[in-house]
């Protein structure tokens, strides 16, 4: 006789521990848009080359660990938060690192270089659009404690707080974008208009990375507002 | 009546056998909890479980041992043919048994309570008649298995909505935790105790009268809490755990309510189950003692409520301490604040079912209580088909168990008769 016991499977996995791995692994993806776009002012197609097959690597990494937590989460399980708020929130994370994919990938693929004088901008740009996935991060580290106290009470306030500064720094974002564009604009007649059209692309990117990570900030919100 | 010592015989080995089979598989649900949340270590949950199932069994058996001893069939119905109650409870041992036997097997969640309980009906209504079952409280017992898990879910919920209250939606948390665990700990050696001596302590033959015995469990209460304090002193503080997970420390201190959560469990537990295997040897017993007469007065023999207890405890030592193992691994996101909050109020509820005398399943009161946090928000994860599966299982259990006794009487009557 194997001692199988039913008392035991009426207890499923956490998926508090494994949403917060993936968007671990999804800010490490980001953030090395940083490394990269540093590559690229240097103009150094090999560093870029090498930062992007890492960020390749890890949305990747990211992917592996969503299907893991879906297959977690089948029907008739009954969770403190809403399954479909939560499903939501991981795909917002997911997409959060696709981008940041895209980004590095049209940008090797066709070696783009960076007008010198909008080079500060940018960095800028991406600095700060990877500050606002580290803050939506912040916020999902806390579910843990949102478990702990029934997602209720002080607790909740603390990540309300957190999702007002991470609003705040998209909307930082939401300016230096602009900033960007204008720059772009001054140059447009100076370049090719084939680099132009991508340049615009990949700032339209850059700033997805700062609506994206707010939306996994709303989602959460939503999440614990049931 | 004739074979008297082989029916004695028998009788003690097939509840022995009965209880071997709770301690094997039903105690480790009762410590399910209590392992999963990592307060204590397997070693401690055997040890904790071996000591109280066999007090729980011994001290506050008596009430549900009487009722299936002579509360769901009327005895005094069989006068005339004293040889066919006692065909018939060990039929119902033997049947019960020989299900669990084959539902753990298959790894079903078959409670032994709904086993007994419907092979001594079905070796009744079939095996001599349908007026001899006392419908009425059967009526009263099945609704108490609907009323358990019910109560102990509201329990749960309205105790762990206080422990939110108190302890973690506040300024200080640990500060709290250490302030108010005691006063839960309190409460578990309180209401144990009360119940066991109101209820329990007359069937082995010591009398207590109210006041006394509202004196005495408060008086356990504080000895209880007392070592609750002191154990929470020499708990080792590390400000460095909460540095991640800002409640490390706090669940430190619900670990040690979850000990004495986790003792007054197996006693409830003890106090409910024993009679699944002790109450038709009971009956049996009472038929021989009084020379094939049905006394309806005849005490309970406490070498039977000592032989339930060693049953029990043999059954987890042999095989239950390897399903204690296979909890314990695969329960692993429950912490203590929660798993205080569904234990107690399945030991409340069980123990007060215990000295009203009802046998109900102590799975299901644990899964009522379990689902009780968890609509508080509590608990991060809860399979609802499993739970579906386990309340529906009695539906199958009853004929089940009902069917195997009648089978197992005609054999039984053929054989010895």
């Amino acid at each position: 006789m194997a001692p199988s016991n039913y008392f035991s499977r009426l207890f499923g996995n956490s998926p508090v521990s494994p949403l917060q791995r993936h968007m671990e692994k999804v800010c490490a993806c980001v953030a090395e848009l940083i490394p990269f776009f540093e590559a690229v002012l240097a103009r150094d197609v090999e560093r870029m080359a090498e930062v992007q097959a890492s960020i390749a690597q890890r949305e990747k990494e990211a992917d592996a660990l969503k299907h893991e937590l879906r297959l977690q989460l089948p029907k008739g399980i009954m969770l403190p938060v809403s399954r479909r708020d939560l499903l939501e929130v991981l795909s917002m994370q997911d997409k959060l690192a696709n981008r940041a994919k895209d980004i590095a990938g049209i940008m090797l693929g066709r070696k783009m270089a960076i007008p010198e004088s909008v080079a500060e901008q940018i960095m800028e740009f991406v600095r700060r659009s990877v500050d606002a996935a580290m803050q939506a991060r912040k916020a999902i580290n806390e579910l843990d404690e949102l478990l702990e106290t029934g997602f209720r009470g002080r607790e909740l306030d603390i990540v309300d707080r957190m999702l007002d500064e991470l609003d705040r720094i998209e909307s930082e974002t939401d300016d230096i974008q602009v900033h960007v564009r204008a720059g772009i604009f001054k140059l447009e007649d100076t370049l090719p208009p084939v680099q132009v059209m991508f340049l615009y692309q990949v700032i339209d990117w850059i700033g997805n990375l700062g609506d994206r990570a707010q939306r996994v900030g709303s989602r959460l919100q939503l999440m614990l507002a049931r | 009546m004739e074979h008297q010592v082989t029916i004695l015989v028998l009788a003690a080995l097939f509840g022995l056998f009965m209880a071997w089979g709770i301690g094997a598989n039903d105690v480790a649900n009762a410590m399910g909890t209590s392992v999963g949340s990592r307060a204590v270590t397997i070693k401690q949950a055997i040890v904790i479980a071996a000591v109280f199932e066999f007090a729980g069994a011994f001290l506050a058996g008596g009430e549900v041992t009487s009722t299936i001893r002579k509360g769901i069939v009327d005895t005094t119905a069989f006068a005339g043919s004293p040889e066919l109650l006692v065909y018939g409870m060990l039929a119902a041992l033997l049947a019960a048994g020989v299900w669990l036997l084959i539902a753990s097997h298959f790894g079903w969640p078959v409670s032994t309570t709904h086993s007994i309980v419907g092979a001594v009906v079905g070796f009744a209504a079939v095996g001599v008649g349908v007026e001899v079952v006392k419908w009425d409280k059967i009526g009263s017992i099945v609704m108490s298995w609907v009323v358990s898990p019910l109560l102990a879910g509201t329990i749960a919920y309205l105790l762990f909505m206080s422990v939110q209250r108190l302890i973690l939606d506040t300024v200080e948390p640990l500060r709290n935790a250490k302030r108010y665990v005691p006063a839960y700990i309190f409460l578990v050696g309180f209401i144990v105790a009360l119940v066991t001596l109101l209820k329990g302590l007359k069937h082995v033959g010591m009398k207590v009268s109210m006041p006394e015995a509202y004196a005495y469990a408060v008086l356990f209460g504080i000895v209880c809490a007392g070592l609750g304090v002191a154990a929470i002193r020499r708990l080792h503080i590390d400000p460095a755990a909460d540095r991640d997970f800002h409640f490390a420390n706090v669940e430190k201190v619900f670990a040690i309510l979850m000990i004495a959560t986790a003792c007054a469990m197996a006693f409830a537990h003890g106090s409910n189950d024993v009679a699944n295997a002790i109450g038709p040897v009971a009956a049996v017993v009472g038929v021989v003692q009084s020379g094939g007469e049905i006394a309806q007065k005849s005490a309970l023999p406490p070498w039977v409520l000592l032989l339930g207890g060693a049953g029990i405890v043999l059954g987890l030592l042999t095989y239950g301490q390897r399903v204690i193992r296979t909890i314990g691994t695969r329960i692993t996101d429950l912490t203590p604040s929660r798993g205080f909050a569904a234990t107690l109020a399945a030991a409340t509820t069980v123990v007060v079912a215990s000295g009203t005398g009802l046998p109900i399943s102590t799975t299901h009161t644990l899964v009522g209580g379990v689902l009780g946090v968890g609509l508080a928000r509590g608990i991060s994860a809860l399979n609802m088909r499993v739970v579906r599966t386990i309340f529906m299982s009695w539906i199958v259990t009853l004929p089940a168990g009902a069917i195997l006794a009648v089978v197992f009487f005609y054999l039984l009557r053929a054989i010895l008769g």
